[in-house]
């Protein structure tokens, strides 16, 4: 504990910068809003009739999901809330665009996107209101395991293959939902959990082998179940995005909770060895890892990919892009050019300057989160941050690096951009947990007690 | 925990960079060569969307462009007499792609060329919608239609050159096809593209005979064996008497000999003039033997032979290859390995026609942008010198013989100097399969030599006996005919 001593100087007197974010707040309206005029101009010709009500409703979200953070939150980062406002307004527009091709399934998307976006803020809201400390979830950890566990070997059971993943599970009724997208904050809350309390154990109870330090068996244990679950999800379910965030941030988390550069090693090894086991035996994985190595060969049917329509329309925006509205990323076609290739519209249409500032809205917003890690300062919100913000950062990369060829494409959702309920539902609650452990952070410590009692104890840090 | 989760803060950024100088890489440095990605969408979807730019012939245009709905491509092409000009003009289908000097000027007909910035940028800043150059050729539309309709039904090509600059004025192939039946994206276009492929019509209507196909020249080959021995000084010209005996023995085959088509005309130790007038194989099955292959090669050469022409479009490889000594003698008649495309015998021709000089063919002569501003002019260039003036002349003469007195006699045109050749080249396994009838001719006026003319017609048709003189040389005639003056 000798580092977090550092950070527990006191606060007091921070500001709690809630002007600032109302101030950013109205920038994240506006930008969406005009992007959603220029469409309706490219489109339509006129501004789109909807103009008014979309800003209107926007800016409604906005406002409420401001005045409860003022209320209910008032030290809590500033930015991270209109960062995801931005992006999931800009996510709108996008969709929106798409649904006037008439061939792009789903048809009618963006009122159903907005409906999702508004329960997504209203799950915000009420983690906000209702967790008024993020420490009560320790009390859940093993709780939360079970409930991922389930969450993740749903689909196994209950789900429908698409795109040759089973990452849905059908609700008669509802609609189909993707457990994964909140399996990652339940995860993130279990390792959370379970590493504050093993990390000790985890980290000197080891044995020097090979100039490495080697983890005891039963520490072990744990962690060859999570390596196990992830290869299940990935050998069933065909979900290698899932595998990869769920390992990818477990071994992050790991990592921060024992100061052991050995269990990256442990964990590369690990992912590397499942993923090679993986790819070379299932089919659909060695078909994407086809389309990446060779991304504009044509298909076995003689028709384009969708993998090299993608990148057409990358390489078709060029630097300026050819103006929201007036690209062909349709072309992409099937089922996920609303979802999963939704980077392509933005690379085709706002161009590579469109593409850079999305990522680095995505890159502002993963560092907020990895800052309230830093300032957090209790090892349970710590790891649980910067799990979160970790298996952000991890999605934005596997997905974007995925659409632009820098990896095997993985099938998930950019978060908040991309069409899909589960997954705007999920970022928001994520985001409502962060801007949780930074409030806590950040609050101003009570004031401490003028005695000199306490000036001495006050001497012995570290 | 604070260090670790630095490093994993650091782990992130590069994450980001990486993605950063990935979308960089993609639309950036690869961006040029996706977005002209044959299998990228966008091509042809911008080449539809607006009205191409014209193929124009003597001032009018043979192409055009209509209207179409329910596709992602507003536009269609149109061609007129598509089946005449398909060999100039190639196509541009919404389905099929483009070809020929429609691919090879795309950037002009689409107005997105380069070059027509300048009248591109006008166009948006005053809020015309953009529009194509034109392409204006230098085909003569009586020649060409003089070609297509006396070729009839039967299988051939015709090219037809102006000796003196190198003008293409007619391109013939037939059967052709009309370019305008599979221009849209409709299943009639896919079923009259299919229908045109090879694999379903034996005649293969989409080869450009003229300027794709090569065949055995046979007898008209003639020519290039002679000038190549007079430039060689094997004769000193076209009147001294060779020692060549009928039937002629081919050298190094112990006494296999090659025979006359025609007999009793004197083609014993014949000259180059009764050579030619009666298509004499002896003479050129010996002028051949005695110079020898490198020497004929580079006589060859100096034709064109052994290269590709752009005219822009790409002409098959006329072939005089290395050999042994009996099948370079035979070359000397252009039976052997040797092969010629239409474009190369009225290269050959044109050469002689134009006293030795042999001007680069091109069919196009200027590239014009949408408000008429000339974006290219083509200047006419010399290739080659395959020979001297006067052994240019002198073979003038001889070619004026055959077909004044000669087999070469059905082109003759009252008032005129024409000089032709006529060919008959076998084929297939012991000559089995139906022989190809060539002739190649020039006019001269006293102004000059305004066309040098190749035909060639596939035999076959159940007509007998194939002679270059009576199935090739009308069509020749009525070439010549529609290209010179009244």
């Amino acid at each position: 504990m000798s580092s977090t001593a550092n950070t527990t100087v006191a606060s007091v007197g921070t500001p709690s910068r809630r002007n600032t974010e109302l101030v950013m707040l109205a920038f994240a309206v506006l930008v969406p809003v005009l992007a959603y005029a220029n469409t309706g101009m490219a489109l339509d010709g006129s501004l789109p009739a909807g103009m008014v009500a979309y800003g209107l409703g926007l800016g409604a979200i906005a406002g409420v999901a401001h005045l409860v953070v003022r209320r209910w939150a008032p030290y809590a980062d500033p930015l991270m809330l209109p960062l995801a406002t931005l992006l999931n307004g800009l996510g709108l527009v996008l969709i929106w665009r798409l649904d006037h091709e008439p061939r792009l399934q789903p048809v009618d998307a963006a009122p159903a996107q907005l409906m999702w976006s508004a329960l997504g803020v209203g799950l915000f809201l009420a983690v906000l209101i209702f967790l008024r400390d993020h420490r009560v979830l320790q009390r859940y950890t093993y709780i939360s395991m079970v409930v991922a566990l389930v969450l993740l070997l749903l689909p196994l059971f209950f789900g429908a293959d698409t795109n040759g993943a089973r990452i849905w599970v059908r609700i008669p009724g509802v609609g189909s939902l993707q457990p994964g997208e909140f399996a990652k904050i339940v995860i993130a809350v279990f390792f959370a959990g379970y590493l504050m309390v093993k990390r000790d154990a985890l980290a000197l109870a080891s044995r020097r082998f090979l100039g490495i330090y080697l983890p005891r068996g039963r520490d072990l244990g744990p962690i060859l179940m999570v390596w196990a679950v992830s290869l299940m999800i990935l050998v069933f379910e065909t979900d290698l995005g899932m595998s990869l965030l769920f390992f990818g941030m477990f071994v992050v988390m790991l990592y921060v909770a024992t100061e052991r550069t050995s269990w990256i090693v442990f964990g590369l090894l690990l992912s590397v060895g499942g993923a090679v086991f993986v790819a070379s035996f299932n089919y659909h994985v060695g078909v994407r890892v086809q389309n990446w190595l060779n991304p504009l060969q044509l298909g076995d049917n003689g028709g384009v990919t969708e993998t090299a329509q993608a990148m057409y329309a990358f390489g078709s925006g060029g630097l300026l892009g050819s103006g929201l509205g007036e690209g062909y990323s349709r072309l992409i076609g099937g089922i996920a050019t609303k979802s999963d290739y939704i980077l392509a519209t933005v690379g085709e249409e706002m161009g590579l300057v469109g593409m850079m500032a999305i990522l680095l809205v995505y890159a502002l917003l993963i560092e907020r989160g990895l800052r309230t890690a830093l300032a957090a300062r209790d090892p349970f919100g710590k790891l649980l941050a910067v799990g979160l913000s970790a298996v952000f950062a991890l999605q934005v990369f596997v997905v974007a690096g995925g659409v632009t060829g820098l990896i095997p494409l993985t099938g998930m959702t950019m978060p908040f951009l991309a069409q899909g309920g589960s997954s705007v539902i999920a970022n928001w609650a994520l985001i409502a947990l962060l801007l949780r452990i930074s409030d806590t952070a950040r609050r101003p410590a009570p004031v401490p007690a003028s005695s000199t009692d306490a000036e001495q104890t006050q001497v012995v840090r570290a | 925990m604070n260090k670790p989760m630095r490093r994993v803060a650091v782990f992130c950024g590069l994450l980001i960079l990486a993605l950063l100088l990935r979308v960089n890489y993609v639309q950036f440095i690869q961006s040029d060569e996706l977005q002209n990605d044959q299998h990228n969408r966008r091509v042809a979807i911008e080449r539809y969307a607006h009205p191409r730019g014209d193929i124009i012939v003597d001032g009018n245009a043979i192409t055009g462009s209509t209207e179409t709905s329910g596709t992602d491509f507003e536009w269609k092409r149109t061609y007129t007499d598509g089946e005449m000009w398909s060999p100039v003009t190639g196509y541009a289908s919404q389905g099929f792609g483009t070809t020929q000097l429609e691919s090879l000027y795309d950037g002009i007909l689409t107005g997105d060329d380069d070059r027509l910035f300048f009248s591109r940028t006008i166009d948006m800043l005053t809020g015309k919608d953009k529009k194509g150059g034109n392409v204006i050729t230098t085909l003569n539309e009586d020649a060409q239609r003089a070609a297509f309709e006396t070729l009839g039904d039967r299988n051939g090509a015709v090219a037809a050159i102006n000796p003196e600059t190198g003008a293409i004025l007619a391109l013939v192939s037939k059967p052709s096809y009309d370019p305008s039946s599979f221009a849209g994206l409709g299943s009639d276009d896919g079923e009259a593209w299919s229908a045109l492929q090879k694999d379903d019509n034996e005649n293969d209507p989409m080869l450009n005979r003229a300027l794709r196909e090569t065949y055995p020249p046979g007898s008209t080959f003639k020519l290039v064996t002679a000038a190549a021995a007079l430039e060689n000084g094997l004769l000193d010209d076209v009147e001294q008497e060779t020692d060549y005996d009928v039937p002629f023995e081919l050298p190094d085959t112990d006494g296999r000999t090659v025979g006359n088509s025609i007999d009793n005309v004197g083609c014993e130790d014949a000259n180059i003039i009764v050579g030619l007038q009666w298509s004499c194989n002896n003479v050129f099955l010996g002028i051949s033997a005695d110079l020898g292959n490198e020497t004929m090669i580079e006589a060859a050469e100096s034709f064109g032979f052994n290269e590709f022409h752009d005219i822009p479009v790409r002409s098959a490889v006329s072939s005089y290859p290395e050999d042994n000594r009996p099948q370079n003698s035979q070359a000397g008649i252009g039976q052997a390995s040797n092969r010629a495309t239409p474009l190369q015998m009225a290269m050959v021709v044109s050469a002689i026609a134009n006293d030795g000089k042999l001007m680069e063919p091109y069919m196009v002569d200027q590239l014009v942008a949408p408000n008429l501003n000339v974006v290219e002019q083509h200047q006419p260039t010399e290739l080659s010198r395959p020979l001297s003036p006067e052994n240019a002349q002198a073979l003038q003469e001889a070619m004026e013989v055959t077909v004044e007195d000669g087999t070469g006699k059905p082109a003759e045109i009252p008032g005129v100097r024409v000089g032709g050749k006529t060919g008959t080249a076998q084929q297939g396994v012991d000559n089995k399969e139906s022989p190809y009838a060539w002739f190649v001719s020039y006019a001269k006026t006293d102004d000059g030599s305004p066309v040098a003319v190749a035909v060639v017609v596939e035999g076959g048709s159940g007509e007998g006996e194939v002679s270059g003189g009576r199935l090739a040389a009308p069509v020749a005639k009525a070439v010549m005919e529609a290209v010179l003056p009244n």
